[in-house]
């Protein structure tokens, strides 16, 4: 067991990381408005966000709601779903009403190429997948 | 743990990474019509969505007191008109003021046209710029400065094509070549 874990830790810091997929999704489920408009209080959307450059670096935002929705940065119609692009490693901001700060930060961070940034990024993916 | 090691070798082992979407702005699916509105123009006619139809827009909110986002959102879009040529007659600015206090239409006229004698910009009552920025989801907050004020305002722009639908959102510090790129996608639609 020990040393199938060390495989796995050597691998996941010498295999060049690649993703099926590109996107990091956030949706807003079908029936949220009514739950927010019954006094629940439903966080979606972060009011941070991490992104990887070349790997995980497309944002994706789906209303599934009834009603439009402020999410993000943009008002989304219902049905409606929004895909964002980056491809410079920096710190983005945008105004998002939907969080108290007033602000939406992301945080694009550069492909990660040695072992311990490999590692890393896919311990962050596991914990990502995991919650 | 044996969960763990599985999750990692597929983590390593997964297949290529997907294409990059074509536009370099964020783009919306399925796009919706551009809400029509009716504000005073900074070329002193009545400025409305509806009457762009046929040509692609860009679309921005801001002031002309603003110091830093409006000024280089404006320069970058004046750069990528130019960077179309001809095609640029295509295209079409229109800048809708938060500041209405302020930014009345001459003097939205007199500071657009030092960036591009073809913007236009929208001015209007509180209340009618309320409405507009509400239909776009857009974002507007005052601030006092000590005797003066300012505004945090949403700093993207809306891409609308020729059949008057919103189709991308371009975040602040695009450069005007995404800009050109993007344009140009929409303009041979």
């Amino acid at each position: 067991m020990i040393a199938g874990a060390l495989v796995a830790v050597v691998c996941a810091g010498l295999v060049p990381i690649r993703t099926s997929s590109r996107d990091r999704v956030f949706e807003i489920p079908k029936g949220t408005w009514a739950r927010r408009m019954s006094g629940d209080k439903v966080e979606i959307l972060p009011d941070h966000i991490r992104l990887t450059l070349g790997l995980r670096d497309i944002l994706v935002l789906r209303n599934h709601d009834d009603v439009p929705q402020i999410f993000g940065p943009t008002l989304m119609m219902p049905g409606q779903s929004f895909r964002l692009p980056f491809e410079r490693a920096s710190e983005y901001q945008f105004a998002c009403t939907a969080h108290a700060s007033g602000q939406m930060t992301i945080v694009v961070e550069p492909t990660p190429v040695t072992p311990w940034a490999r590692i890393y990024w896919r311990a962050r993916e596991l914990l990502h997948a995991a919650t | 743990m044996s969960a763990f090691v599985t999750a990692v070798l597929v983590l390593a082992c997964s297949t290529a990474s997907a294409d990059p979407p074509a536009l370099k702005a964020g783009v919306f699916d399925p796009p919706r019509s551009a809400p029509d509105f009716s504000l005073s123009g900074s070329d002193g006619r009545e400025l409305r969505m509806s009457h762009y139809r046929g040509r692609v827009v860009l679309l921005a909110f801001g002031f002309t007191s603003c110091t830093e986002v409006c000024p280089t959102t404006l320069n970058t879009l004046a750069l990528a008109r130019r960077k179309l040529g001809p095609a640029a007659g295509d295209v079409q600015v229109i800048y809708i003021t938060v500041d209405p206090q302020r930014d009345v239409p001459s003097r939205m006229a007199k500071y657009l046209h030092a960036f591009d004698p073809t913007f236009v910009g929208g001015s209007g009552t509180e209340e009618q710029l309320a409405a507009v920025r509400k239909s776009y989801g857009i974002s507007a907050e005052k601030k006092i400065v000590g005797d003066d004020y300012t505004y945090a305002h949403s700093s993207f722009t809306y891409l609308i094509d020729r059949g008057g639908r919103i189709r991308a959102l371009m975040p602040y510090g695009h450069s005007p070549d995404d800009y050109a790129r993007d344009l140009s996608i929409l303009l041979k639609e």
